[in-house]
């Protein structure tokens, strides 16, 4: 318990802290995403991610966003379990032909309003994959896109940035 | 005295150093089977072998090979018109052997080869749904990564067939897979994903349960199937590599490596030693990054958050170095046929030793806190224990076989440039449980930091690059590399003009995924979710 203690002591306090009028873009993106969802979402939005056919490079980033540089959780964006409790889909990969009717019952699961961001380049044009046999290419193949966040994969601060333009946009 | 002299027979032996010695009786003892092989030159898939064989002792073979210790290691097949080419892949004591043979493409049947090695079971369906290959004698004729996108008879990976397919607008869900049944008054059953609930890959997993105590498990896969291996036909090499990069994007760099790697031996294209070096330090910086995860991942799924968030820190300061020194957090598309597209700079290698050193010091303090733990090793010793000998008999790759008794890696057992030049340390510990994968990773992690020391102190100067030079049409290259996952074999086949006819890559998750069914039973369904991190197998790379 010593050791814990000690290393949580020493590594102190890493997450980029929100302070307005900085030039610093992970501080700026993040007071302004807290702003708009204060305003928008009374101060909670919450995420459900679906991989519908990625090769998980964007999971790896959307992963980020949880570490304790990040920490997007204290902007008010919660990930969640159920597409139920989701306001946001947020997917990734080309929709693969087989997760085709899953990505659908996820859409229709998820109560309105509801927006759909499309992650990563394969989300949004189909990248590498293309349309085949396989792959039905981009998201909006599949479900009515409200934004897209381009990236093989995008980084963690294209996420935030993302989002946030979304919630703009709304 | 008799084994000597068939082995002289056969053509010019490749390697000279010792290796591929229990060659010669391994084919001596095929023929006294009655089995008709033959050894062919073929200098382009060297370091690997190649022997002919006659379709009708395909099972012949494997069950020679299963006897004389030879590891299955993977099969996969090519549309050649008139016939297919089925080519498997074995491997004994770091010498691979690629056992080969033909079938007619009007009737392509050829015995299985599963019930001598069971690893076989899921590559044979695989290239049953996407060629037609009709593999006899097997218990199992399920399909396994056709779902409902294509038709029963339709063959993706046969040249004839579009690459648009004619798939229906919407493609039913796959709802009557015949899954293993298990009756009587107690048991239940418990369907999971594909969707899951976390930031993860679909599959499917059907548990049977009693009470808590998992029965049976089944996994179902082939969710994310991208058709990759068809969308690489007719690429040029550069492009294959980007799609390589692309096959799991946790092995980016791994899987760029083997593609480029079989595309340069058919070319026959040596790459500059500083490129060696620089694809090595990035496949450690890889090894290093995931391990990281993974660790903090297990901990996370047994409630010690303070290592996941420990570990996730470390991992974040790793992925923004990468960014900042090479371009990309995950370092896609650094590797490029000819050698690496980004260099380092003099003062990023000094910052990259202290980079080293740091984590050495940190890790050794966490570690020290997990090793330490209780509550945290009560959750992880005895879960989730995989024996050697279903390891062996499944052919467990990477960690998953290290902390089951197989103590194989190809960067020491059959060391590519630059592993030829260093020493491997390969740590392996027999208990199989998820605290020996947890603990295999974190020597493996010590080892990569003082290869990657290694690599930057000795880096070679020059160049990074050569020009590419496509090979002749059929030229065939094989790449073989240690991914952070274990062995990856990438197979490439070149066309006309340089474009890729045939590319499989071979996942190290092809062979770990079947331990999963097997390493849960008897543990109770809420430990689950920490022996499957504990494996943590790709779906993508998996489903192709």
């Amino acid at each position: 318990m010593q050791g814990i203690l000690t290393k949580i002591v020493k590594v102190g306090l890493i997450t980029e802290r929100v302070k307005p009028y900085t030039d610093d873009e992970l501080e700026h993106t993040g007071t302004a995403l807290k702003a708009h969802i204060d305003r928008r979402f009374a101060g909670s939005l919450t995420i459900r991610q679906l991989d519908a056919g990625s090769c998980n490079g964007c999971e790896l980033e959307i992963h980020a966003l949880n570490n304790a540089f990040y920490d997007i959780e204290r902007f008010g964006v919660h990930f969640v379990a159920s597409p139920r409790h989701a306001d946001v889909l947020l997917v990734t990969g080309p929709v693969s032909r087989h997760m085709q009717v899953a990505a659908l019952r996820v859409y229709t699961a998820t109560p309105d309003p509801k927006w759909v961001v499309a992650v990563g380049t394969c989300a949004a044009d189909g990248g590498e994959f293309g349309v085949s046999y396989a792959s039905c290419g981009a998201v909006s193949n599949v479900l009515p896109v409200d934004a897209v966040i381009p990236g093989c994969p995008p980084t963690p601060l294209a996420l935030l940035k993302g989002l946030l333009t979304l919630i703009r946009r709304r | 005295m008799k084994n000597a002299l068939n082995a002289n027979a056969l053509p010019q032996p490749i390697h000279t150093d010792g290796r591929f010695r229990w060659l010669g009786e391994f084919l001596d003892e095929l023929q006294k089977r009655g089995a008709t092989v033959e050894e062919r030159p073929a200098v382009t898939l060297a370091p690997a072998r190649l022997v002919h064989a006659a379709r009708e002792d395909w099972g012949r073979c494997a069950q020679t090979a299963s006897l004389n210790g030879c590891r299955w290691a993977g099969v996969w097949a090519e549309d050649r018109g008139d016939t297919l080419l089925l080519t498997a892949c074995l491997e004994k004591r770091g010498d691979y052997l690629l056992l080969r043979t033909s079938l007619p493409a009007e009737a392509p049947e050829v015995p299985s080869q599963t019930s001598y090695y069971p690893a076989a079971d899921r590559p044979e369906r695989h290239t049953r749904d996407l060629f037609g290959v009709h593999f006899t004698g097997r218990i199992d004729t399920r399909r396994w990564l056709r779902h409902q996108a294509w038709r029963e008879e339709q063959y993706p990976l046969q040249k004839s067939f579009p690459v648009m397919g004619t798939p229906p607008a919407e493609t039913a869900p796959d709802v009557d897979y015949p899954f293993l049944h298990a009756h009587g008054k107690s048991v239940y059953e418990i369907p999971v994903g594909p969707v899951h609930a976390g930031i993860i890959e679909p599959g499917h997993f059907r548990f049977q349960a009693v009470g808590e105590t998992v029965l049976n498990l089944e996994e179902r896969l082939g969710y994310v199937h991208k058709g990759i291996e068809k969308i690489a036909e007719g690429r040029t090499a550069d492009g294959l590599a980007r799609l390589a990069g692309r096959v799991s994007g946790d092995t980016t760099v791994a899987h760029a490596w083997a593609a480029c790697m079989a595309m340069e031996r058919a070319a026959g294209v040596e790459i500059p030693s500083r490129a060696l070096a620089l694809r090595a330090l990035f496949a450690e910086r890889e090894r290093i990054v995931n391990h990281l995860w993974d660790i903090g991942g297990v901990c996370n799924d047994v409630a010690f958050t303070f290592a996941y968030q420990q570990f996730g820190r470390l991992r974040e300061l790793w992925l923004r170095n990468n960014g900042r020194w090479f371009g990309h957090r995950l370092l896609m598309d650094c590797v490029v046929p000819g050698g690496v597209a980004t260099d380092i700079a003099a003062e990023a290698a000094s910052e990259m030793l202290k980079e080293a050193g740091a984590l050495r010091g940190e890790l050794e303090e966490l570690f020290g806190i997990l090793e330490n733990n209780g509550s945290l090793q009560d959750r992880l010793v005895t879960a989730g224990a995989l024996t050697p000998q279903v390891a062996l008999a499944l052919g467990c790759l990477g960690y998953v076989g290290r902390a089951s008794g197989i103590a194989y890696d190809l960067r020491r057992d059959a060391p590519y440039a630059p592993y030829d030049k260093l020493t491997v340390s390969v740590p392996c510990l027999v208990q199989g449980d998820v605290a020996a994968r947890v603990k295999v990773r974190v020597e493996e992690i010590r080892v990569a930091i003082d290869l990657l020391e290694r690599l930057l102190i000795d880096l070679p100067q020059g160049a990074i690059r050569v020009p590419w030079t496509a090979p002749a049409p059929g030229a065939e290259g094989l790449g073989l590399v240690e991914g952070w996952r274990g062995e990856i074999l990438s197979f490439v086949r070149f066309a006309e003009s340089g474009r890729i006819d045939r590319y499989y890559p071979r996942d190290p998750s092809v062979m770990n995924w079947p331990a999963l069914e097997k390493l849960i039973l008897n543990n109770i369904v809420p430990d689950f979710p920490v022996c499957n991190k504990s494996i943590n197998g790709s779906y993508s790379g998996h489903d192709l």
